[in-house]
């Protein structure tokens, strides 16, 4: 088995040990589609800790934590790798933050979020299992109706 | 999360949703509205302005809210039909609040969505006050309930209480039952078990340690009650007309059903009644609703005087 499947990156962010098929969301979620330098994206890597997980690679970016965190709502298990000159700078685990702003949509259609011009608001109720409430509609949403705008 | 029991200062504050409330301050409004039901204070509020923003259908709240700012000498602007109002031809509630806001001192209002009124607040610099958010909050029909409760009984902990009838739709059920747990009373919640407590309710319920059982008769537990809250069954949320016919009689209110209840028990509901309450009741010491609904004047008056930094 080769030790790399895909390119090691020279200046940037390897985010890893996302849960097996979550690394497309992932690339949605940070926008990474317009990004115009090179973004390697892994699916269904073997992990020891997770049986199967996904990898995403971006050249040329370093994730600020509050993009990392944002990771965390949809790949609670991923950690993120910063590289500079091919090198390991800065490991870390990523973080459920206890306020998530705009990032979510609300799951109850008669929350006024779903049709007014207002901004998504929820506080961590518990991140494992993950559960988030409303700012709103102070309704209960689980990971299963988590949705991300 | 329940707040912490200190008392804020009601200047300027919102009343969006039961939640945001510690005992403190749930004490704090009753104890003002005691004041406004022995006495009247006919300039209290005068050259204030209330916005009454109905986007849909009330009676009692909107009546009693306009007559509370009028009996504290305000004045009231209204919309006169939500059908006609600039919502329906496209305005976001954002928009509507912001021009609205800039007419009146305070403003109340209902709306079908939920958290509508908690946004309505961030946008508005005046106090709001929510007269219901779709399924989710009615903050001041639960502190006239609490008032209410505290005027037949004398105290609000350890009080033996059961929520009857409709409590997986009846949302005044919903913050009833929390901010009575806040006071340690015993919860009963008495119902069809396809209209019993959602999810999300016993979630915050248990957060803070509530005492409850559930049951779906009422008559084993009428001897230890203080207080029976009924709510209103309707025939349309049973898929199956036959399983409302099953049920239909259980949660009556007969003088039957009221022989061996203690002396200060009471009967409340947030009415309208359909045939929860059976007419023969309206002439026992025990019924109470017609009294709780008066009481949602007072409660209303000092709520608006409070936002208002008046009291």
């Amino acid at each position: 088995m080769r030790e790399f499947r895909v390119y090691a990156i020279k200046q940037g962010t390897v985010i890893d040990h996302i849960p097996d098929g979550k690394g497309v969301a992932i690339i949605d979620l940070l926008n990474l589609k317009s990004w115009k330098k090179i973004v390697t994206l892994g699916m269904s890597f073997p992990s020891k800790r997770l049986g199967r997980k996904d990898i995403v690679k971006i050249e040329g970016k370093e994730l600020n934590p509050n993009e990392a965190n944002k990771i965390a709502i949809i790949a609670p298990t991923a950690t993120i790798n910063i590289i500079r000159n091919f090198k390991l700078a800065r490991k870390s685990q990523v973080e459920i933050p206890e306020v998530i702003d705009g990032i979510v949509k609300c799951a109850n259609p008669s929350c006024i979020t779903n049709h007014d011009h207002a901004r998504t608001k929820f506080y961590l109720e518990s991140a494992k299992p993950l559960l988030l409430h409303c700012h709103y509609c102070e309704r209960y949403l689980s990971e299963a109706e988590i949705t991300l705008l | 999360m329940p707040r912490k029991s200190t008392l804020r200062s009601f200047k300027n504050r919102d009343v969006i949703s039961v939640r945001d409330f510690s005992k403190g301050d749930i004490q704090h409004v009753l104890k003002v509205a005691k004041t406004f039901k022995a006495r009247p204070h006919p300039d209290l509020l005068k050259g204030t302005i209330l916005a009454s923003l109905f986007f849909e259908p009330s009676t009692r709240t909107r009546f009693s809210f306009e007559s509370a700012m009028e009996r504290l000498g305000g004045s009231v602007i209204s919309l006169a039909d939500a059908k006609s109002s600039s919502s329906s031809k496209g305005e976001s509630l954002s928009d509507s609040i912001r021009i609205v806001e800039k007419y009146c001192d305070v403003i109340v209002m209902r709306h079908p969505l939920e958290g509508s009124a908690r946004l309505a607040a961030e946008v508005s610099k005046n106090p709001v006050l929510n007269g219901g958010d779709g399924a989710n909050q009615h903050p001041t029909q639960t502190f006239l309930d609490l008032f209410s409760i505290h005027e037949t009984q004398k105290k609000l902990a350890g009080l033996h209480v059961a929520l009857v009838g409709d409590l997986k739709y009846g949302r005044t059920t919903h913050s009833l039952a929390y901010a009575l747990a806040l006071f340690g009373a015993r919860l009963y919640f008495i119902a069809p078990q396809s209209l019993q407590m959602p999810d999300h309710v016993m979630r915050d319920l248990e957060k803070i340690k509530a005492k409850y059982s559930f049951h779906t008769h009422p008559e084993p537990f009428m001897p230890k009650l203080d207080i029976f809250y009924a709510t209103r069954i309707q025939k349309e949320r049973f898929p199956d007309p036959l399983e409302y016919e099953k049920v239909e009689g259980i949660y009556v209110i007969t003088k039957k059903l009221l022989k061996k209840v203690k002396k200060n028990f009471r009967i409340l509901h947030p009415l309208p009644r359909v045939n929860e309450i059976n007419y023969e009741v309206d002439n026992t010491p025990y019924a109470y609703y017609f009294e709780q609904a008066n009481n949602g004047l007072y409660v209303r008056q000092a709520l608006l005087a409070l936002v208002m930094g008046k009291v």
